[in-house]
Parts: structure tokens; C-alpha cells; sequence
């Protein structure tokens, strides 16, 4: 076989988009106060985009001051009758709502990829699996609550505000209010201003599980509606996930005030690779620490540190792999990296990648056709990057990857150490007690072992130092949304 | 010397063949897709009961698959027992379908050196372009590399021109680390081909173990230029299975491997599978199993 002969050998899949026919939106949703969708106060709405295709998608209303108010009284007069239901009704209502999402699982996963631009082979496969997870495990708590956090008597809090950001929009919903439900408060859950669809598809499940009017409140909206909500009489708690100068500034208005806080912030963790690891292996770990959901994640591993021993090697192999990657229509069921969510976040790491340039780190994007309308940015791989160049410290949410050397073990954890935040890390190594070692020397709240990015309601997820403070998943996740009466 | 052992992380290659076997191929891919496969057939039979009148059938088939559907070509080879390595040419004789034997005591490989190499020079004797030897697991579980690696070179030499492929018998190895390792000792011993199983242990050509050694090919041939291919074989009986091993060459090895001097898929009822599912893309429904020949 000559080789012209091989070179004309393609064998490309054929397009597979997933079907949008089943989906049922509406052309406008309303605020969701008090079990019903209502009007805003001030007729205000603004159109949610499929950032793929620039289009808009439906017509969502913002909440303005006034109905972040009526949303407060609302879940307040609930609350009582809520806390008061016997533990285990309350968590049937759980469980209802958690077998509701797998059953409209399809049409979440549709929604959730038209309004964010994740590739549907994520939301399929991850987020709505998970969002149910979350609502499972929590209501099995319902009742057992003072085991959960170990004390002999414990109260809900109240009333919880709740802000979740545009990386995963339901997941996020409902890491927010599945404990804070199961522990007996009511929830105010305002989703991110280019990604409501989903915690309104939520809001119609809350209405089909019959949960009691109030108990849910969703208040879209831009950061103004986050920032009136925080501010707000009448809370006992807010949680949020976010980044970390809206965090700072939630951490400032709250100050003196008989508010919770947990906070949920921003990341730069390090993937750690020994020349120990197992390479192949450890190259699809940095793949899916950094180009899941487009590096649109909080512990996204967007600070690589190679063992200088093997680093060529694992580059190359980054590349190639890099290489093999699929970009496009989120839709396809092929697709592995979408499109990137808004066009404010697009221009926040075209910035960043310019730094990246301007300070001397090589770079190198993989060289794919883009898709004419939308937000799109190619996979991107930083070498000969010095830990003080702006893309080794701040958080770029895309899927860019600034990769660092180090040569020892004690190197390497002062290295990962060495960063403002502290959300989480991976190693790759293939020594037990080394892995065990250094995940005991990590300042992360959650440290992955030749893994990444994986996922479980069971499991405590949460930050050090810039990172924020506060756990959620499992039993650590119920502590913030209790009060220990004795 | 002590053996160094490459490692392979259980979990994660398992996580990325299940990945992989969640491509979705459709209409002209999943079309396109089943030709390469049957393309790349080495349609065999293996067994004890194996005649000249069997074999002849199976040759026809091998031939022209589907008389019916003419854009279906023909498969790569065939593969048969020694004794049934001249009847198979003559009747494949003219075709460009290739007669392969397997050899060197299959698929125990229990027996002694000379054995196996007499094994092997009566199949190449009796007229067989392909070689499918055993490595001797007895060896390479005992930690004697020397010998595994002495046997393939020796075996290769009594081949001469006839193609060599290797089979390791992953299902006997133990570990994806002993997976990837006795492909590194068959490759470096002048193997043509690598091949997961004889189709005689309790597991074949899994995801897990084919993308371990698709990783041993590629490391090997980007370290010293020489072209390996890979053959799957054991366990590979739907259209589904055999799609899947298609996209693992093409994301691992790229597109340029899906060539039957690079990459073969060994088995038997997985044809008529492929059949009635390239049937069903043309006509839109299932066929029926009486729709296509039994061998």
C-alpha cells in the first residue's frame, strides 16, 4: 500500500445530534415564588443564548428587589411548616424530586447543553446523573441528621439564599439544595444569569414532586439579583459558588450580621504527574482535568506539574492526544469539547492567553476548524511557563493548561502549595504511600489519585485558603445547613 | 536481569475504552464502518471437528460475503488449523484472500521448541501467507523473558517471509502491566502482527486489553520506525464490538491503521452480524438470521 494510498483512508463519524424535538420549553419563563411561576414586579426579561449558535433560546424574567422580598417572605412562612414535617416525609419529597430528574434525564441533559454549550456526552453522562445522585443521597439523610454531624439534637437554619454559577447549572442546583432541604430549611436558589434553564425545568419538577409551596423559591437574574439577595433581611444563611472577588465582596456585606456564610470560590489546582505515574493514563487524567466542560471548572487541573525526568515525554503524548480531541456542535454525541459559555467569559481567556504570550510561555492550540457563530476556543497547552507568569497563578475557566517542571517529591508539593487558592489536586503515581504522602502535604480540599475531575454525592467537596470555606457532599455537606442545638 | 514493568493504571484504561465505545456511529459512518470491518476479517475456525468441506464453505464466504450486497468486499484472510492450510489455498487460490494457520502447539503452546518450530514449517510448507504462533505463557509467568522473546525470533525465522503474528493470550497474563509488556517482548522479538487471544481462554480481545496494546504499538513504532500491527481477536461477535475496536485503532493509532496489513479483527459469527446491520441501514429494518448463510 502506497503511502497516498493510505493517507485517503478517513473513516469520520458521521454527524449524531442528539434530538431537541422532546424538549419542551417555553418561549418565556417567569420568576418562581411560592410554588407558581409569577410576573416579575417590574416587567423585566431578557433572552437566554445558546452560546453554540448565538441564538436565543427562551425569555427568562430577572427578579428585581421587590420579588427578591416576596421570595423571602414566601420561603419564610414555609419554612416552619417544612422543618416541622416528620424527617422522613420530608425526605420522600427528595426522593421524588430525585426520580423526577431521571425521568425527564433526556430533556435536562438537551436543555442544559442548548443554554451552557456543554457537549451533551457531559450532561448526559455527568451532570444530570449526578444532580440526581445528590438529591438521593440527601434524602436519605433526611432522617438521620443528628448522625450526620454528630450531635444529639440539631435545628435547620432558616431561610438559605443560594447562588450557583454557569458551569453546571442543575449539578450546581442541586449540590445547593438538596441538603439545605433535607436539613429542613427553604431555599432561595438563583441560577446564573446565562444559565436559568435548568433550575427552571427544576422548579416544574418541584411543582410535579409536590413540594410545598415555598419550600423552593428561583430568582434569575444578573449579579445585581445575587447581590440584593445577599443583602436582604430575612436570610439565616447564604451559600455560594462562584469566583472569588464575588465571594470577597459577599464575605464584606455579610460582616457583622447574623448571616452564615459558606463560600465555594475560584481555583488554579495542580496536577501533579510522577515519573513514577502511569503515563497514558495520567495524559487522559490532564485531558479531562482540563478540557472537561471546556476548563469551565472550579478544580479544573489547569496548573500541571511534570516530573522533569518524563516531561518531554508526557508533552508529546498531551499533544498527540490533544490532537484527537473533537470540537463542535455541543449537541453531537461525539463531541468532546463544546462551546465556551458566554462571550464575556471567551474574552476573560482570550486576555489571559494573550498574557500567557506577552510573559514568554510557549504556546501551542490545537489547529481545528471552529464553528462560525458562537463562542469558541481551541485547546490550548502552555510549556516553558515560570510559576509567577499570570497564567500559572490566575484561574482562567477555559480549557488552557500552563504546564510546570519540578524534580523532587518535596519540590513538587511546595509547588502545588504554593498558590492563593486551594480547591483541589491531582496525583499520578503508581507508589501507594507516595500517593498517600502527598495528599497529606496538599493545602487542597480534595485530592485525586490517578483520577480526576470524578464526582460523588458522598463525598466532601470544598476549598482551602482563597478556595473558600464550607463542605459539600456527604455527611460534611449537612454541617452547614444545621444548627447543633445540644 | 529483574523485569521492569511499565505500569498500567486498571481504572483509567478501562474508563477510556468505555469511553471510546461511546461513539455514537451512525448512517454513512456505521455504513462505511462495517465494509472496513469486513475488510479486515481474519474469518476463522478452529476446531477439532474442521473438514475440507467446512473449510471450503468457509472460503466462499470468506470470498464474497454477501452476494446480495456487492459493495460488501471480501474479508482479509483465513484462518485455519495446519492441517487444513492446503485446502484453504487452493480454494482461495486467485482471490487475494490470505491462508492463515496457526501454529507452535495451539493454543497451549505446551510443547518443546522443536515441536513448535515444525508446527510452523509445516503450515508455511503446506502453502500459509500468516503465521498465528502462541507466546509460551509458561515462560513469560516465570519471569523468563529471554525465552518468550528466543521463541518469537525463532519462530519468525522459520517463517521467513510468511507474515508472524503473535498471540499473547491476555486472558492467561494476569495484569494490563503483563499485557503491555509481553507486547513490548513480542514486538522487540520481530513480531508482525500482535494479537490479544487464541479465542480459546475465558476472555478475548477486551477494550481494556486492546487499547493497552494499541499504547504498546504506538510507543513502539514512534521509538524505532518499525511498523506493528495489531490483531483482536476472542470475544468480537456484534457489529457494536467490532465498530468499537475500529474507533479504538482510530483514536489511539489514527485512520491510517484501519488497513488489513496493519489491523485485523479475528472471528467467526461476527460477519453475519455485520451483515444484517449493513442490511438494516440500506432497507432501514432487521433482517432475519435466514437471510444469511451459515457456514
Amino acid at each position: 500500500m502506497t503511502i497516498e494510498q493510505r493517507r485517503s483512508i478517513v473513516w469520520d463519524y458521521a454527524p449524531a445530534p442528539e434530538a431537541t424535538d422532546h424538549l419542551r420549553l417555553r418561549d418565556r419563563y417567569g420568576l418562581f415564588i411560592g410554588g407558581t411561576f409569577v410576573e416579575p414586579a417590574q416587567a423585566r426579561y431578557e433572552p437566554t443564548i445558546n452560546p453554540a449558535t448565538e441564538q436565543p433560546v427562551a425569555e427568562i424574567a430577572w427578579a428585581g428587589p421587590a420579588d427578591v422580598q416576596r421570595a423571602i417572605e414566601a420561603a419564610r412562612a414555609a419554612q416552619p411548616r417544612w422543618a416541622g414535617l416528620p424527617a422522613r416525609e420530608r425526605g420522600k419529597y427528595l426522593f421524588r424530586i430525585a426520580r423526577l430528574i431521571q425521568e425527564r434525564a433526556r430533556e435536562l441533559a438537551v436543555c442544559e447543553t442548548l443554554d451552557g454549550g456543554k457537549p451533551l456526552r457531559e450532561s448526559r453522562d455527568v451532570d444530570i446523573p449526578l444532580a440526581a445522585a445528590h438529591f438521593f443521597h440527601y434524602a436519605g439523610w433526611a432522617d438521620k441528621l443528628r448522625y450526620g454531624v454528630v450531635a444529639r439534637e440539631v435545628a435547620p437554619l432558616g431561610v438559605v439564599g443560594q447562588i450557583v454559577p454557569w458551569n453546571f447549572p442543575l449539578l450546581m442546583a442541586a449540590w445547593k439544595l438538596a441538603p439545605a432541604l433535607a436539613c429542613g430549611n427553604t431555599a432561595i436558589l438563583k441560577p446564573a444569569e446565562t444559565t436559568p434553564l435548568t433550575a427552571l425545568l427544576l422548579a416544574e419538577i418541584c411543582q410535579e414532586a409536590e413540594l410545598p409551596d415555598g419550600v423552593v423559591g428561583i430568582l434569575p437574574g444578573d449579579g445585581a439579583v445575587g447581590a440584593t439577595l445577599v443583602r436582604s433581611p430575612g436570610l439565616d444563611k447564604v451559600a455560594f459558588t462562584g469566583s472569588t472577588g464575588v465571594g470577597r465582596d459577599i464575605q464584606t456585606a455579610l460582616a457583622g450580621r447574623d448571616v452564615e456564610l459558606t463560600l465555594e470560590l475560584g481555583g488554579k489546582s495542580a496536577n501533579i504527574v510522577f515519573e513514577d505515574a502511569a503515563i497514558d493514563q495520567a495524559v487522559e487524567g490532564i485531558v479531562n482535568g482540563i478540557f472537561f466542560n471546556q476548563g469551565h471548572v472550579c478544580c479544573a487541573g489547569s496548573r500541571l506539574l511534570i516530573q522533569e525526568s518524563v516531561i518531554d515525554q508526557v508533552i508529546d503524548k498531551l499533544w498527540t492526544r490533544m490532537g484527537r480531541l473533537r470540537i463542535g456542535d455541543p449537541l453531537d454525541k461525539n463531541t468532546d469539547v463544546g462551546a465556551i459559555n458566554s462571550a464575556e467569559q471567551l474574552q476573560r481567556i482570550e486576555t489571559l492567553v494573550a498574557a500567557g504570550e506577552e510573559e514568554g510561555a510557549v504556546r501551542r492550540s490545537v489547529a481545528c476548524e471552529l464553528p462560525e457563530r458562537g463562542y469558541w476556543f481551541a485547546p490550548t497547552l502552555f510549556t516553558d511557563v515560570s510559576p509567577a507568569h499570570r497564567i500559572a497563578v490566575e484561574e482562567i475557566f477555559g480549557p488552557v493548561v500552563s504546564v510546570l517542571s519540578f524534580r523532587t517529591q518535596a519540590e513538587a508539593i511546595e509547588k502545588a502549595n504554593n498558590s492563593r487558592y486551594g480547591l483541589a489536586a491531582g496525583i499520578w503515581t503508581d507508589k501507594g504511600a507516595k500517593a498517600f504522602e502527598v495528599a497529606g502535604a496538599l493545602r487542597a480540599g480534595v485530592v485525586w489519585q490517578n483520577t480526576y475531575n470524578h464526582f460523588d454525592p458522598t463525598a466532601a467537596f470544598g476549598g482551602y485558603k482563597e478556595s473558600g470555606f464550607g463542605r459539600e457532599g456527604g455527611p460534611a455537606g449537612l454541617r452547614p445547613y444545621l444548627r447543633v442545638v445540644r | 536481569m529483574s523485569r521492569q514493568l511499565a505500569h498500567v493504571d486498571r481504572v483509567g484504561i478501562e474508563e477510556r475504552a468505555a469511553q471510546l465505545g461511546a461513539r455514537s456511529i451512525k448512517t454513512t459512518a456505521k455504513q462505511q464502518g462495517i465494509r472496513i470491518a469486513v475488510s479486515l476479517l481474519d474469518l476463522t475456525t478452529l476446531e477439532g471437528a474442521d473438514t475440507a468441506g467446512k473449510v471450503r464453505q468457509l472460503c466462499a464466504k470468506a470470498v464474497c460475503p454477501a452476494p446480495s450486497m456487492p459493495e460488501i468486499p471480501s474479508v482479509a484472510a483465513i484462518c485455519v488449523y495446519p492441517s487444513m492450510v492446503a485446502v484453504a489455498r487452493e480454494a482461495l487460490a486467485g482471490t487475494g484472500v490470505a491462508t492463515a494457520s496457526v501454529a507452535t502447539g495451539f493454543p497451549a503452546g505446551q510443547i518443546s521448541l522443536d515441536a513448535k518450530l515444525r508446527d510452523t514449517e509445516d503450515a508455511v510448507a503446506a502453502g500459509a501467507q500468516e503465521i498465528d504462533m502462541v507466546i509460551s505463557r509458561e515462560a513469560f509467568l516465570a519471569g523468563d523473558d529471554a525465552r518468550v522473546m528466543r521463541e518469537v525470533a525463532r519462530i519468525k525465522e522459520a517463517c521467513g517471509d510468511t507474515h508472524l503474528k503473535v498471540i499473547l493470550e491476555t486472558a492467561e497474563l494476569g495484569s494490563y502491566d503483563h499485557v503491555r509488556h509481553a507486547s513490548m517482548l513480542a514486538m522487540e522479538a520481530g513480531a508482525d502482527f500482535i494479537k490479544t487471544s487464541t479465542g480459546k481462554a475465558s476472555a478475548g480481545a477486551t477494550p481494556g486489553v486492546c487499547l493497552v496494546m494499541l499504547e504498546a504499538i504506538r510507543d513502539f513504532v514512534e521509538r524505532t520506525g518499525r511498523m506493528v500491527g495489531f490483531k483482536a481477536a476472542g470475544g468480537v461477535s456484534t457489529s457494536k464490538a467490532a465498530l468499537h475496536r475500529l474507533v479504538l485503532v482510530k483514536e489511539t493509532l489514527g485512520d491510517d491503521w484501519l488497513t488489513s496489513d496493519r489491523f485485523r479483527i479475528g472471528a467467526s459469527s461476527v460477519l453475519n452480524d455485520l451483515l444484517m446491520q449493513y442490511a438494516k441501514t440500506q432497507g432501514g429494518r432487521y433482517g432475519r438470521g435466514e437471510d444469511f448463510s451459515i457456514e
